[in-house]
């Protein structure tokens, strides 16, 4: 028998708060965007952990659906840095407040 | 410890416990690393943690897709972008325009984990079961899998295909270097709107004022000349040249 369901989820809150704080901490762009992978696979890991404890399938194909929004969502935010570093290199995230109000 | 020992086989328990530090470290090398580039390495090895969690709870063709997909495909796709950027973007610490920030934001982060962790304890309603059925054997994952996207969640599955088809569609439209394509695909005349985009004046900054008073004598102009001067402008034109083009008839 595999280890129990409350230990996959204290690692799943782990990622997610290291994802969360990287996020929070860091002023590189691209960094800031693989927070956001870290917390989106503790988010991944949460459902697969629940789709086992409950013995349900919806949990995986949850994950398989956030898989694909992941890939659409690095698409476009990669385009969207690529474009702003096109405009001024080296910008960081406190750089780039042209909509700030 | 000895509690999961006693539930859990040790083969299973030492599993869990590698991939676990393995995705842990990687997830703290992500976030300090100071070169993106090791950050990209340390995202590699996080996933290939989570996927290894993934084989041990029974999702093995999740497993597979994480490597192929968010290890193989994302993280290349971050790679590129970072070597297409530059790899020496080094965080200037030193003005910092929030100070305390980073302080803040890690007294933030432990909150919240130990929010999480003591909301954990509690009994949380779970509400019904969903359609899907069950999860079944770790023989029949890739069979229920399938069965649950192709069937329940059918909809859905069809609307993902038009999000990623839009997804690439915005990808092409950011990346795309404006000036090139506008140059000769704009109809005589028609350029007034497209030409005060901000990514038509990167290339000539010190040159805005001439720019914005060439644009509005540029209505006047036959698309012939619009294409010359078009060329011409990542070179920051002088006036003198503007204005002989634009009096040219």
């Amino acid at each position: 028998m595999s280890v129990g369901a409350s230990w996959y989820l204290t690692l799943a809150a782990v990622l997610f708060t290291i994802g969360a704080t990287g996020l929070l901490i860091r002023r590189n762009v691209l960094v800031m965007f693989m927070c956001v992978e870290l917390m989106l696979n503790a988010a991944n890991l949460t459902f697969v952990t629940f789709a086992r404890s409950l013995n349900d399938i919806a949990g995986q194909t949850a994950v398989f659906f956030v898989l694909v929004v992941a890939a659409a969502e690095v698409v476009v935010g990669l385009g969207i840095i690529v474009s702003i570093y096109r405009r001024r290199p080296g910008a960081t995230a406190d750089d780039v407040h042209g909509l700030r109000g | 410890m000895t509690k999961v020992l006693a539930v859990a086989t040790i083969p299973d328990a030492i599993t869990f416990a590698i991939a676990a530090a393995i995705c842990v470290v990687g997830a703290f090398g992500v976030v300090l690393a100071r070169n993106p580039v090791h950050s990209a390495l340390m995202l590699v090895m996080t996933l290939f943690g989570v996927a290894v969690l993934f084989v041990e709870e029974n999702a093995q063709f999740l497993a597979a897709v994480q490597v192929i997909v968010y290890a193989g495909a994302i993280v290349v796709l971050f790679l590129f972008v970072i070597m297409l950027l530059g790899v020496d973007r080094s965080e200037a610490i030193e003005r910092d325009p929030l100070p305390g920030q980073r302080f803040i934001a890690v007294c933030l982060g432990i909150l919240g984990l130990a929010e999480v962790l003591l909301l954990a304890h509690g009994q949380w309603p779970r509400g019904a079961r969903s359609v899907s059925g069950a999860q079944g054997s770790p023989a029949d994952n890739v069979r229920l899998l399938g069965r649950s996207v192709f069937t329940t969640y059918l909809l859905a599955f069809e609307v993902t295909s038009a999000l990623l088809v839009i997804a690439v569609v915005g990808a092409v439209v950011l990346a795309r270097r404006p000036r090139r394509a506008l140059g000769d695909a704009i109809p005589p005349g028609a350029d007034e709107p497209l030409d005060g985009s901000p990514v038509a004046d990167a290339g000539g900054e010190d040159a805005g004022g001439e720019d914005a008073g060439a644009d509005v004598a540029d209505v006047a102009v036959t698309g012939a000349d619009v294409a010359v001067r078009r060329e011409a402008e990542p070179q920051a034109v002088d006036p003198e040249a503007i204005d002989a083009e634009v009096t040219r008839p």
